[in-house]
């Protein structure tokens, strides 16, 4: 019989001590492609900040490559410097900020393309498993025919877009309430 | 490729949970958008050494020493190599090193608090710690937190992701813990609890525990998947 996956348990208040934490995917700049600051509010309920939040993101390279055993496509190259995780804290004002750079496109089955997208999760007290949900950029044409967004309802679908502000992609996170953040079942 | 099942209610504690008070300011209201996962999500990252298992400052910290080891192991039971595994825990007087602790109680110099390491080929992983302290949680109306350790592990990809905590058995606290009881199935609740194994401690030092752990993921191979 196979077992069965272990339960979730809330990440809690107190772990910062305990699990390093590292915003800079681009090994101090040396990463190739356009250098990218992702950063964001946290907010609950009554759009109140949540400080102490953990977010992670994972995301391709600037070609589009992730490091990882399972993309074998060498065609997207690896990126010596880049490394595509991260993990931050959100500050007292509910602040989280990451340096890295713009994500290549990504495969999709059928010979399809993903639009650029970085992979985002939030933990904390008060959440009982992670909450993860996607970062799209503006002005993408390939943003029409993402497959992803394309399951997410019309309406909702801008909230995973990201606003340009100079060389800053930002991108807020509402986990409940007003302008709520889609995020993803899985 | 790996496959991965649902994340399922029952087994798994749901979004909403009211009895921790903060779910109901956090948890989304809208339902989680169902989606294909693709090459994003099968992948994830890959670290490299750590090696960081004495919590106790060379057996100097106060309280009950003991071993934590176990197997990680996925949903096919293959034991998972290289899965990046980090704890942390109160001291012995329930106390964490942390400044948003503001609880008077004391603090033990020689108590770390926290450790990590990569699991073996076997999938596994050992730590050497003391048994926590309960803890209250504030405004809560005197809830106090069974003794628990945190476990976070990065499994093989973004989907084997897991963030849970480790409890004590027959501790009396359990049954009224309303994170621990967020899990609606008895018997996955029973699979949080570490198992006493007199072989997993050190003889006339430590007592030991097994804790083993369960990443999501099967070695299905669908055939359209990016």
């Amino acid at each position: 019989m196979n077992p069965a996956a272990t339960a979730s348990q809330t990440l809690g208040p107190f772990f910062n001590y305990a699990l390093p934490l590292d915003g800079d995917l681009t090994g101090g700049g040396k990463a190739g492609g356009t250098p990218v600051t992702l950063t964001g509010q946290v907010t609950d309920v009554n759009a109140r900040p949540v400080r102490d939040a953990l977010v992670e993101i994972w995301q391709a390279n600037a070609a589009g490559r992730y490091r990882h055993p399972l993309d074998t496509d060498g065609s997207r190259p690896l990126d010596p410097h880049f490394t595509g995780c991260g993990r931050t804290l959100t500050d007292a004002d509910g602040r989280y900020r990451f340096t890295t750079v713009k994500p290549g496109a990504v495969p999709f089955k059928g010979n399809r393309w993903q639009a650029p997208h970085i992979l985002l999760a939030v933990f904390g007290a008060g959440l009982m498993r992670r909450m993860t949900t996607r970062v799209y950029f503006p002005g993408e044409t390939m943003n029409g025919t993402d497959p992803i967004l394309a399951l997410v309802p019309e309406a909702r679908r801008q909230l995973l877009v990201g606003a340009v502000r100079g060389d800053t992609l930002v991108f807020d996170i509402r986990l409940r309430g007003t302008d709520e953040t889609p995020f993803f079942g899985n | 490729m790996p496959e991965y099942a649902p994340y399922a209610d029952g087994p798994q504690p749901p979004v909403n949970t009211p009895r921790y008070f903060r779910t109901t300011q956090l948890a989304p209201a809208e339902a989680m958008i169902e989606t294909p996962l693709t090459l994003s999500e099968l992948t994830g990252p890959v670290f490299g050494v750590a090696d960081d298992t004495d919590l106790t400052g060379n057996g100097n910290a106060i309280g009950q020493l003991m071993v934590i080891r176990g197997q990680v192991r996925d949903e096919d039971a293959r034991p998972q190599p290289g899965v990046l595994v980090e704890i942390w825990q109160a001291n012995a007087g329930g106390k964490y090193r942390h400044p948003v602790d503001g609880r008077d109680a004391p603090l033990d110099p020689h108590f770390v608090g926290s450790g990590r390491c990569l699991t073996d080929a076997e999938g596994r992983y050992r730590f050497l710690t003391i048994k926590p302290g309960a803890y209250p949680v504030p405004n809560s109306g005197n809830w106090w937190r069974p003794p628990h350790i945190h476990f976070s592990l990065h499994g093989r990809s973004f989907m084997s992701r897991l963030v849970t905590q480790l409890y004590f058995p027959g501790d009396p606290l359990n049954a009224d813990d309303g994170i621990f009881n967020a899990v609606p199935d008895a018997d996955a609740r029973e699979r949080l609890i570490a198992r006493p194994c007199a072989a997993a401690g050190i003889d006339g030092h430590a007592l030991g525990f097994t804790f083993d752990i369960v990443l999501r993921g099967r070695n299905q191979t669908p055939t359209d998947v990016a």
